[in-house]
């Protein structure tokens, strides 16, 4: 899913890192948002919707719908769409088990 | 903590940014608040070609100014979000950092209009804003088949940007008719948009359609020929009578239905071929961002051919309550360049206030210029009307009066 070469904007230039998510370990560029380096490893379900379980992805890409939340490190509820990765971040998605909030 | 600063910035766009860089070179204390990790805005995955000087890349105009800013030592809090703003004036961050400062600046740019169309929730569906950044900002394709639903300059624009990237854009559609989907899923006003577009269309088929589309009867004429397998633009085919009536899918995107539609966008029979896609962008276009000027006590007006509700502002860009200004997508939807030259007049403006420049009514003049030149060679209107939203917005103003606490 990566544009290495983009005929106006060249080639990426970037530091790799590593993440997890959902316990699995993925690359990532540095830099890069939590939403483009799930979707660069081909994932799209960042979580379960509370009520009926279905699946969420990226929707506005700027920060305001908060479909895209997950738990960093953590912490419930990051945005991954406006939220950098940074090396070795935790990321789990939200809403799978039944006893979350 | 508080902090006390001449001047705070909300959105580190090229807005806030211009604000910023002008205010901080004339020798204010100015603070930069944004949510995203780096600064930058929606200019970051800005690409256009102009007509005269080529390849306008907005990465690197956001690059520099970002360098500047870092030269001049502004701090910038970056992923925070503004939570509270209150009289005179104080901003509260989300991190519980609380920043004083006589003036503010509200240039938090704009978001999209939903059009919920059923399966819009699946994952691969996305605003159409959305893939923009995926595609030229973080350099990730949306997805490798995109189907892209409402047709305006935005959606018509970055559907280039994809096919740049290397995406396979299956086709532009209408939205199906609803409660939401407003002029988007007529045919008929969309032919109609299509003219008015005429002026900038990089494209002989769209200059064609903007010809035809000049009278009514003709409009009606141009729906009725208007091909029903699409016509193709820049190798995207362009569909004015078919709208995506479903996105279907296990637990991703996987498949759009298609429905055929009359010349007023009533849905007619479906079609048995539906189309296999990955993902599916939703263009209903662009909306200011008004929350954070309302919270301020800022009197709000809505104009149509800005965008919607914007705070009511002054040829200075002062909004109702003083101290407070707007620039940029949050005064109404214009292009990039517009939104930098009124952020210059809003540092240039405040630096004035402040006492940092001698010739304040000199340089005030001169960034008004810049802002009236600027709207005068964009490239890209988001609104046909937008000179009439103008116009409006200034009369308006006029009987308007500051509130000074």
């Amino acid at each position: 899913m990566r544009i290495e070469k983009h005929p106006i904007l060249g080639y990426i230039d970037k530091k790799e890192v590593r993440i997890t998510y959902n316990g699995v370990d993925y690359p990532a560029f540095e830099g890069e948002t939590i939403a483009a380096a799930l979707l660069a490893n081909h994932i799209r379900i960042l979580r379960y919707s509370e009520k009926g379980k279905k699946p969420r992805g990226i929707y506005c890409g700027i920060g305001h719908c908060y479909e895209c939340r997950v738990t960093v490190d953590g912490e419930r509820s990051v945005r991954a769409c406006v939220t950098g990765v940074k090396d070795q971040m935790k990321i789990i998605s939200q809403g799978i088990d039944a006893d979350e909030i | 903590m508080l902090m006390k600063y001449d001047l705070v910035v909300i959105g580190a766009g090229p807005a806030g940014m211009g604000a910023a860089i002008i205010a901080a070179s004339h020798g204010a204390r100015v603070a930069l608040v944004d949510e995203n990790p780096v600064p930058g805005g929606k200019l970051r995955g800005q690409i256009y070609k102009e007509p005269k000087s080529g390849w306008w890349i907005g990465e690197k105009i956001a690059r520099n100014m970002e360098n500047k800013i870092k030269q001049l030592g502004v701090p910038c809090f970056l992923e925070c979000e503004v939570w509270g703003i209150y009289p005179k004036w104080k901003v509260m961050l989300n991190n519980g950092e609380q920043l004083e400062s006589d003036f503010v600046l509200i240039a938090t740019g704009a978001a999209e209009k939903a059009i919920p169309i059923p399966g819009w929730t699946k994952p691969g569906v996305m605003a159409i804003g959305a893939a923009q950044v995926l595609a030229n900002i973080q350099r990730v394709k949306p997805g490798n088949r995109v189907a892209i639903i409402g047709l305006d300059v935005l959606s018509l624009t970055i559907a280039y940007d994809l096919k740049m990237a290397g995406v396979d854009v299956v086709g532009i559609y209408l939205p199906p008719l609803n409660a939401f989907s407003s002029d988007k899923s007529n045919p008929l006003k969309m032919i109609a948009y299509l003219s008015s577009l005429s002026h900038l269309a990089p494209n002989p088929m769209l200059k064609l359609l903007g010809k035809i589309g000049q009278k009514e009867s003709v409009q009606k004429l141009g729906v009725n020929y208007y091909p029903p397998f699409g016509m193709r633009v820049w190798g995207i085919p362009l569909h004015l009578r078919k709208a995506v009536v479903e996105i279907t899918g296990n637990d991703i995107v996987e498949e759009i239905e298609i429905a055929t539609v009359d010349r007023n966008g009533q849905l007619g029979r479906k079609q048995e071929k539906r189309i296999s896609v990955d993902c599916v962008c939703i263009s209903g276009g662009l909306l200011p961002l008004v929350e954070l000027a309302s919270a301020a006590g800022c009197e709000c007006v809505h104009i149509e051919e800005l965008g919607g509700l914007i705070p009511l502002y002054n040829d200075q860009l002062e909004t109702t309550q003083s101290g407070v200004f707007v620039a940029g997508n949050s005064t109404g939807i214009e292009g990039a360049k517009v939104a930098m030259a009124q952020g210059e007049l809003v540092g240039t403006v405040i630096s004035d206030q402040i006492g940092l420049v001698k010739d304040g009514p000199e340089l005030i003049k001169k960034a008004k210029e810049k802002v009236s030149l600027e709207r005068k060679n964009a490239v890209i209107k988001f609104h046909p009307g937008l000179e009439n939203g103008r116009e409006k917005l200034e009369r308006l103003s006029r009987i308007s009066e500051v509130n000074h606490y």
